[in-house]
């Protein structure tokens, strides 16, 4: 079942994205865009990666489509016909494809318990989780502390990504008499009252369900780049209905920043005290007399700071297309 | 009786993705993309049922809450250009 | 017995809330133009969300299950109906009039009012 599921969904993920492709309207691809990220989680689900589905669920529905739109709304509608380089670019991708389809077939078939992952570390890592963390979710062990390197890497990603969108789109927040007429502007969706009930009724929880998956994360699917791409998408939501400047105004540009750069720093941090404690970088399990409660203390604190600097890093992107569009 | 309820969730997509790559106008496409978005929350909770991991619904309230985020992205989207377009005509 | 009928209550409430999303489906490919495809395809987000997820929230009891099938269904109904207003709006602000007959849609091809 899980199969005809799968394969089902993969080949509707097949056509959207040669319909992405062969599209020149950029706004239908954008549409086209956010489908693909529905199927993409739903199959993510039914092959039972429940983490890697949520973080689809949390960029992919709300963020991506309003960045995209944002970055649409600063060029145009259509993308530019393009006549040379289309043959060399075919068989470039021709030949790639048949590589790749010629590589699968050495691939063992899915969920083969003989297959060399299932052989080499992961039953280590399923085992070890319970003795050293004791907690269920082995992504989130994995992830935080096995592979500790790994996501503090991503987070310096994450950083260097917002601090090179800044550089390139940032604009000096407009002066005061400017300020008055984009915030006269910036109405956002104020006058259309269904959007505004709902959106007030629906924001606190969307907040709240942020909050959730980033300290349950230990226990069930999620962890803290979930939940900042969730707050994120709350805070988005309200500067959608409220206008941008009033989303600034709730939480300025400075704390944004801030965020992004204490996340990345906590994290950081949490390791250099590790060293200071005498274990290795980022081996938690010195931060307490208990092990246990060492590394479930050293993943609590790690996870709030990726969160952080997710959901900073996010609305500072937002928040820079966002500005540039009252610039032109 | 889940696998029913699927397979129908999954036909629906499918003539929903029919209609977004069909047009003609791109509010349809806006439309099959909303269709697709609350498909998806109710095949999500159907499949954690069919496989007996109710504890996987957060995946689905996930989506049932920002879902709309993005379609009101789009209202905004179109709101500003046609305030940009009269202002243009007023000059 | 009580268990028999709840689980045959369900079994229908899901059978019709697929029905119903199917129904939807089917409208939202079928029906002539862009707003008579929208209350297509609402009907999926109501009555098609409430069928599934009250059958499903039979079938779970009480569980904690329940209480997110609960809130996931009270999401859906708010955030649906909102989502298609908001989609009516944004067509109606860029300038497709909406049609009392029964004719295809008038749109310049892909072309929404540059």
């Amino acid at each position: 079942m899980i199969f005809v599921f799968a394969i089902f969904l993969l080949s509707l993920l097949v056509i959207t994205s040669i319909a992405i492709v062969r599209t020149t309207n950029l706004f239908v691809a954008v549409m086209l865009t956010s489908i693909f990220s529905f199927l993409m989680a739903a199959n993510f689900f039914i092959l039972d990666a429940a983490d890697v589905a949520l973080t689809e669920a949390a960029v992919g529905a709300g963020v991506t489509t309003v960045i995209f739109l944002c970055a649409l709304a600063l060029t145009g509608e259509r993308e530019k016909p393009r006549i040379n380089g289309r043959k060399t670019a075919r068989v470039a991708v021709a030949i790639l494809a048949s590589l790749m389809i010629y590589a699968t077939f050495d691939k063992p078939r899915l969920g083969d318990p003989d297959a060399p992952v299932h052989q080499h570390i992961a039953p280590w890592y399923i085992e070890k989780t319970t003795e050293h963390m004791d907690f269920p979710n082995v992504v989130t062990a994995i992830l935080s502390s096995f592979r500790g390197y790994d996501t503090l890497g991503e987070v310096f990603v994450v950083f260097a990504a917002c601090i090179g969108v800044l550089f390139i789109l940032g604009v000096p927040p407009p002066a005061q008499k400017r300020l008055n007429k984009v915030v006269e502007q910036n109405k956002g969706l104020r006058h259309h009252l269904i959007p505004q009930v709902v959106g007030r009724l629906v924001i606190p929880f969307i907040v709240l369900f942020g909050l959730y998956t980033q300290f349950h994360g230990e226990y069930g699917p999620g962890g803290g780049f979930q939940a900042g791409a969730i707050i994120a998408t709350g805070i988005i939501l309200y500067a959608l209905l409220e206008g941008e400047n009033k989303a600034l105004q709730a939480v300025p540009r400075s704390v944004l920043l801030g965020m992004v750069i204490g996340g990345a720093l906590l994290f950081g941090s949490v390791g250099v005290i590790c060293m200071f404690m005498g274990g290795n970088f980022l081996e938690y399990s010195v931060l307490s007399a208990d092990p246990i409660w060492g590394q479930q203390l050293g993943i609590l604190v790690i996870e709030a700071g990726v969160g952080m600097a997710v959901c900073g890093a996010l609305l500072s992107i937002f928040h820079a297309f966002a500005a540039r569009e009252n610039v032109s | 009786m889940y696998i029913v309820v699927s397979i129908a969730i999954l036909a629906t997509m499918v003539l929903a993705l029919t209609r977004a790559l069909m047009g003609p106008s791109v509010y349809d496409r806006v439309l099959a993309a909303n269709v697709f978005g609350t498909k998806t929350v109710m095949l999500l909770s159907v499949t954690a049922f069919l496989y007996g991991r109710p504890d996987f619904l957060d995946l689905a309230l996930a989506y049932a809450l920002v879902n709309m985020v993005g379609i009101l992205a789009v209202l905004e989207f179109f709101q500003k250009r046609s305030r940009r377009k009269a202002e243009l005509e007023d000059d | 017995m009580i268990d028999i009928l709840i689980d045959v209550f369900s079994w229908v409430l899901l059978i019709l809330g697929g029905v119903c999303v199917l129904i939807g489906g089917i409208g939202g490919l079928r029906l002539p133009n862009f707003y008579t495809r929208i209350h297509a395809a609402s009907l999926t987000d109501t009555m098609g969300a409430i069928l599934i997820f009250v059958g499903m929230m039979l079938q779970s009891g009480l569980t904690l299950a329940t209480l997110k099938l609960f809130a996931i269904m009270l999401f859906l109904l708010l955030t649906g109906p909102t989502a298609t207003y908001a989609l009516a709006n944004a067509a109606l602000l860029s300038g497709l009039k909406p049609d009392t007959g029964s004719n295809h849609d008038e749109v310049e091809k892909e072309e929404p009012a540059e």
